[in-house]
């Protein structure tokens, strides 16, 4: 296989990864951290590189409805936002889900208002794992690049048709530069098809679509769009083996472990922070301690095999929220929660809520925590929700 | 630019039989499905429609009743313009060839929720007739007001009393506030006036670019008046000058009407539920507000 790498950011891997996917509608609003995705590839577009229609929409409801129509139309689209930009859109994305639209959407993971702020948090995307669209989150700028091409594949399939949101952590992706390999577009091509779908509007079967139901048929419909999110896991499962098979990068579907064979302690994160774990887990193994990692990538459709499978081997469990539910806990805790709640066996849990707004996760905050968990299950210390780099806990 | 003589006449001798929007739950009367049923004839089978929420899409798409024989969706509510634009968009960008696509939404779901998403796709420019078919209040959540009811109206959320006539508010100026984009064509129209709704149903379906009709539309269940006389009561309303007809193009503006004698507004209000409680004071800022509207209409929008 030929090395085509570049040194790019995590944004502009997004608009490389969407110009190899070649969507025939571009509909987006500019927000920071996003902006250069979209800069980007309004410059392929100008430069006949990307065959597409690009639309200036003068918000992000009307990126979201004007990728909707398209879609409509049965043809390819993508769209981006980050923060509050992706809560403008939230009507269009129960929208876009239930009608089935495959859209592939970037999401710069940003900290919601008040207070403004423009850094990097989780909390706009968790906020809507109930809009119905496949969540995925990456940790570097080559698995945001592969991973639109991947969204497309599985979003269009159709046994799933559900939109797909590639989540990348604001300024810690978006704006970091990395060498990307960039894959060959003829291989690109081969492995993603041209979208066809039986759920558009055409002159020769015309169809009346994105209508309303009664109490007697809304319940089928609702349960054919939580099948076809269950759907997906096969799907996208497939799919990134068939992407490992052709371009030499696999990312384990689901979820990844990162030394969890003989793990007693496991930290579970999403995203950017997972490369600071990954480095803190090497550190302590040196000492001996048996600590891994489980990097959550798809929080929808929710992994909950994958974490009952490693409840069951492990004897603590931490979980690290960009993220917080005001008046309870962190959002990926309580999903964490849920499917370990579903085994028979007990495992030492502690939700750590921090990185919000932007603050760095230290080597030394993940290290604390590993010592926490080993400290919980010698102890039988009560499960507790921290605010870490406040040292504050929450549920005393 | 337009030539419209180039353009094919459709009028009642030569309009194709197909119905297009038919086994709907509208109400009985209801104009603004006769405004549906004849943009639709005008503009043909090669036609998208897209509807926000409002009485035509909740009429028209309550499964598995599908009421339209063309493609048709619902759209988001702020959204119309924005997804019929992806619409227009995505089926130029996949190859199509030869058909329009077509916004239909009420008059708060124009003058009011979507008219940002309007404003960019006039800026756009994108190849789309957007039609306003206005009745003059949100008449499917049951008749409250929007930025198109008119002063002194009694809607569910202006009520009248000891402190207010109703509605306090005049209607937004929405014709000019679309030309003022500079927009390929814009018009007003009444179902009264049906020959002339069809022929700039016509324009604008051979309008490059977008294209706005503003369609005066009754609404008996909404304004209080006799289901057969939605028709009537719609041509009174231009007659009587409270409604006016005009197009806009190239730059300029057109008078299509210009009656020398109006009709009595009082009989005009007096013949609807929603006006019955009016003052003669009130009636007169009516009577005033139409006065000086004409006079301007007048002086800047009469050919030389």
């Amino acid at each position: 296989m030929k090395n085509n790498k570049i040194f790019i950011s995590g944004d502009e891997a997004v608009a490389v990864g969407v110009k190899l996917s070649r969507p025939h509608v571009i509909a987006a609003y500019p927000i920071t951290p996003q902006t250069i995705t979209v800069e980007r590839l309004s410059d392929m577009v100008e430069a006949k590189e990307l065959d597409a229609e690009y639309m200036h929409v003068e918000s992000e409801h009307s990126a979201i409805s004007a990728t909707m129509g398209a879609s409509a139309v049965g043809a390819r689209t993508f769209t981006a936002s980050s923060s509050q930009g992706l809560l403008y859109m939230t009507e269009g994305l129960h929208y876009c889900s239930g009608g089935r639209y495959p859209v592939v959407m970037m999401n710069a993971n940003r900290s919601v208002a008040l207070p403004w702020s423009i850094y990097g948090d989780q909390r706009d995307s968790l906020s809507l794992l109930d809009s119905g669209w496949i969540q995925v989150y990456v940790e570097d700028a080559q698995e945001a690049l592969d991973m639109i091409i991947q969204a497309y594949k599985i979003a269009e399939h159709k046994d799933v048709l559900t939109p797909m949101m590639v989540n990348l952590d604001g300024f810690i992706l978006t704006h970091t530069y990395e060498l990307v390999d960039i894959p060959n577009q003829d291989e690109v091509d081969q492995f993603l098809p041209a979208f066809i779908t039986p759920n558009k509007m055409s002159f020769e079967d015309p169809k009346n679509l994105g209508f309303s139901s009664k109490p007697d048929d809304n319940t089928e419909f609702k349960y054919q769009q939580n099948e076809a999110m269950f759907n997906a896991i096969p799907v996208l499962q497939d799919v990134d083996k068939e992407f490992g098979s052709k371009f030499g990068r696999t990312y384990h579907g689901m979820v990844e472990e990162y030394k969890c064979e003989d793990a007693e302690v496991v930290l579970v994160a999403l995203g950017s922070v997972c490369g600071t774990v990954r480095v803190v887990i090497d550190n302590m193994r040196k000492a001996g301690k048996k600590v891994g990692l489980l990097k959550i990538r798809y929080m929808r459709p929710f992994p909950e095999a994958e974490v009952k499978a490693l409840g069951k081997r492990v004897k603590a469990m931490g979980v690290i929220d960009k993220d917080i539910s005001f008046g309870y806990e962190g959002t990926v805790y309580t999903n964490v929660n849920s499917a370990l709640s579903k085994i028979d066996k007990h495992v030492f849990k502690q939700n750590f809520v921090g990185g919000l707004g932007g603050r760095d996760i230290t080597k030394n905050e993940i290290e604390a925590m590993f010592n926490k968990l080993f400290l919980g299950i010698s102890s039988e210390q009560e499960e507790k929700v921290e605010f870490f780099s406040l040292n504050v806990e929450t549920n005393e | 630019m337009n030539n419209m003589l180039a353009i094919p006449k459709v009028n009642v001798k030569n309009m194709t039989d197909k119905e297009f929007f038919y086994g709907h739950k509208a109400c009985a009367g209801c104009g603004g499905s006769i405004a549906v049923r004849l943009a639709l004839k005008v503009l043909g089978e090669r036609t998208f429609a897209a509807l926000p929420a409002g009485c035509m899409s909740a009429v028209g798409f309550i499964y598995p009743q599908m009421a339209f024989n063309i493609n048709a969706l619902i759209t988001t509510f702020p959204g119309a313009a924005s997804m019929g634009s992806g619409i227009a968009v995505g089926a130029k960008a996949i190859g199509l060839k030869d058909f329009k696509t077509v916004v239909i939404a009420g008059d708060g779901g124009t003058a009011d929720i979507g008219f940002q998403a309007l404003s960019g796709m006039i800026d756009r420019n994108d190849d789309v007739l957007y039609i306003c078919y206005d009745n003059e209040a949100y008449m499917n959540t049951g008749i409250q007001k929007s930025g198109l009811t008119p002063y002194g109206t009694k809607t569910t959320t202006t009520p009248t009393g000891k402190n207010l006539p109703g509605s306090v508010t005049h209607k937004k100026n929405l014709f000019e506030i679309i030309a003022a984009h500079d927009i390929a064509y814009a018009a007003t129209a009444s179902i009264g006036y049906p020959q002339d709704f069809i022929n700039k149903v016509n324009k604008a379906k051979h309008t490059k670019g977008t294209s706005f009709i503003h369609v005066y539309a009754s609404c008996p269940t909404g304004w209080g008046t006799p289901t057969e006389t939605s028709v009537d009561i719609a041509k009174e309303a231009v007659d009587c000058g409270l409604i006016f007809l005009a197009e806009y193009e190239n730059g300029e503006y057109k008078l299509n009407r210009n009656p020398k004698n109006f009709k009595s507004v009082n009989d005009y209000l007096a013949k609807q539920g929603r006006f019955k409680h009016m003052s003669d004071r009130d009636i007169e800022i009516v009577s005033s507000n139409r006065d000086k509207k004409w006079e301007r209409m007048r002086k800047h929008w009469l050919q030389k």
